[in-house]
């Protein structure tokens, strides 16, 4: 699927989007590394919404600034222009501090290679999040409750005393999903989540990122190269060259840009 | 749950090498210490003790007891300078002296006094001494008749008192014609007339050394701190081992640093993930010290722990003495050059971007 304006990724359009207000809107995004003739365009103008509830998988291929683009809508990377909002917060002028808060709180992140805290168990890693924020006395015993609820959703109570290197890697990346979601966040950013993972368990995890985001009328973007996951998401946008397209839900990239 | 607490007790190997090397040098620096109280205390017990307001010394003495002389006449021009309210004479004698069924000679210091120092009675009748209770390690015990220098003068030890001594001799305090008797008797090159002391401990009101020494004309007076610094070897032994001491915390602050500073740098994949999910550069910073300061804890414990057996088993005649001020000082600095040692680590925790946790599969 291909949109009137190939730099506005806007509409939402695919697999229907399961709520009204956007989790995040991106306007304008432009982000430039260095100045006069050493400056490079890394995103160029993107704009994307991703609504309540919507998974949108980012497909592109390496040094696309798929990567830039993640990290400046969860608040990682400033740009250079544009605005971002996320959850109904423009964070497009927040100190660093505001931005720490803001990730701590707003969104959730899936890292490519897991990057589980490698001494706390399972269970500790989910509640890494709570710590953070300072949670103390009846806090934290929610935190706990909650900690082991997720657990229990994602199938991996019977490991919630295991270290990361105790766990398979399927495992590992169920409890970084688990971390990505312990705070209830508007919006999730998964970076390449199944790369170091085998198709099969890569499968399974994509699966369990669908249904989990559905469940929880979370919204989620999704970078990835491989098309072969893309069917998963309501929408798959491409980037090439900094500036965003869209591409069919499938995930067929060819001639949208 | 806290993290780093938490990664101290799952991981306690990887701390191992920084504990031990911590461990060493605070056992280190407590027995530098204890040497140094040890030296100290024991050369200076015997002026320390002193309830003087100044120590009055004849100029041309050059602040040196064992080179004073003030006499009879010099004694009565300081009683009458205005302010003063005592004035009592003091001097030392350095000698062996044979114990009763023991071979070696104890070294002791007899000094002559008027004055009760603190802690010590009275003088005791003619020919007896109180004896500072280091000279039990020499076998000496009360009732003992002492057999003072070559001439074998008989003093006889009535009781004990406590941190007297002088320059690392035992001091045996005894009255100033029996402390002239015994000088006279083994020191006839140092004879003393009738009258004659080293130095006057003097107490009154105001500044009255300046007063005294414009009195007199040929005194130099010295408070009770100026006349323990003007001990011989005193300062020198401070300052030396103050040196090794600040020198081996240097090493103490190099070494929290370089070892905490590559652990940060192991740790920049983690704590920019960390710093990604909302880990503010305060609270990683914070973790990083906090290891730190209990490192330092662990290694100060244990090498508090050796540094005590090593007092127990070392010989009484090594000069080590372990105060409970050395225990406190030496656990200060540690915790203070953990602190600043694993602040090294803040500019490169600071400088860890977040953004470097996406995109990144190591």
């Amino acid at each position: 699927m291909s949109s009137s304006n190939p730099s506005d990724s806007s509409a939402p359009s695919g697999a229907a989007v399961l709520a009204t207000a956007p989790a995040l809107r991106l306007d304008g995004i432009r982000k430039v590394y260095g100045t006069g003739e050493n400056a490079i365009v890394a995103v160029d103008h993107a704009s994307l919404t991703v609504g309540g509830g919507e998974i949108v998988a980012l497909l592109g291929p390496s040094g696309s600034g798929k990567t830039t683009l993640l990290s400046i809508a969860g608040g990682l990377l400033a740009a250079t222009e544009g605005t971002v909002v996320v959850g109904g917060e423009d964070i497009s002028g927040h100190s660093p501090r505001e931005l720490t808060e803001f990730r701590r709180s707003k969104v959730g992140f899936v890292f490519q290679s897991v990057n589980l805290v490698p001494f706390l168990t399972a269970e500790e890693n989910l509640l890494v999040v709570s710590e953070l924020a300072g949670a103390r006395g009846a806090a934290r015993k929610q935190a706990r409750t909650r900690a082991k609820e997720l657990l229990a959703e994602l199938g991996l109570s019977h490991r919630a005393g295991n270290l990361p290197a105790q766990l398979s890697g399927g495992e590992r990346q169920r409890v970084a999903i688990g971390r990505a979601l312990f705070n209830s966040p508007a919006l999730v950013l998964f970076d390449e989540p199944t790369s170091a993972l085998d198709t099969k368990i890569g499968e399974q995890v994509m699966e369990l990122i669908q249904a989990e985001m559905r469940s929880r009328g979370t919204a989620s973007v999704i970078v990835t190269h491989d098309t072969r996951m893309t069917h998963y998401a309501d929408r798959t946008v491409r980037i090439v060259d900094g500036v965003l397209g869209l591409a069919d839900a499938a995930g067929d990239v060819s001639g949208d840009h | 749950m806290n993290l780093a607490l938490t990664e101290l007790r799952r991981r306690p190997s990887r701390f191992t090498v920084a504990t031990v090397v911590l461990t060493f040098l605070s056992l280190l620096l407590l027995l530098l210490g204890g040497l140094l109280d040890g030296l100290y205390l024991g050369s200076t017990g015997a002026i320390r003790a002193q309830e003087a307001d100044v120590i009055v010394y004849s100029d041309s003495a050059r602040d040196s007891f064992l080179r004073s002389r003030i006499t009879p006449d010099m004694r009565e021009v300081v009683e009458g300078v205005d302010g003063v309210t005592e004035v009592g004479g003091l001097g030392f004698t350095l000698l062996g002296a044979t114990v009763p069924g023991e071979s070696d000679l104890a070294d002791v210091a007899v000094a002559g006094y008027e004055l009760a120092p603190s802690g010590v009675p009275a003088p005791p009748p003619a020919g007896h001494a109180w004896a500072d209770d280091r000279l039990r390690d020499a076998g000496v015990a009360i009732g003992d008749t002492l057999l003072v220098g070559p001439a074998a003068t008989p003093i006889v030890v009535d009781g004990w008192v406590e941190d007297t001594n002088y320059l690392l001799q035992g001091g045996l305090w005894v009255t100033l014609d029996t402390w002239r008797a015994v000088q006279n008797a083994n020191r006839p090159d140092a004879f003393l007339a009738d009258g004659v002391v080293q130095v006057l401990v003097v107490r009154g009101e105001g500044d009255i050394g300046p007063a005294i020494d414009a009195a007199t004309g040929s005194t130099s007076s010295l408070t009770r701190d100026e006349a323990v610094n003007a001990l011989p070897g005193v300062k020198e032994q401070r300052s030396t081992f103050n040196a090794i001491i600040y020198s081996t915390l240097a090493v103490v602050l190099a070494v929290v640093g370089l070892f905490f500073s590559l652990l940060t740098l192991e740790r920049t994949g983690l704590y920019g993930v960390l710093k990604a999910i909302g880990a503010s550069t305060r609270r990683l910073f914070v973790g990083v010290v906090l290891q730190a300061v209990v490192v330092a804890v662990i290694a100060f414990v244990i090498g508090g722990a050796l540094a005590t057996l090593a007092d127990r088993a070392l010989p009484a005649d090594v000069p080590l003495q372990l105060t409970t001020g050395r225990y406190v000082f030496t656990f200060v600095a540690l915790i203070v050059a953990a602190v600043l040692g694993s602040a090294v680590s803040l500019r490169r925790v600071t400088r860890i971007d977040p953004a470097s946790a996406i995109g990144s599969a190591a």
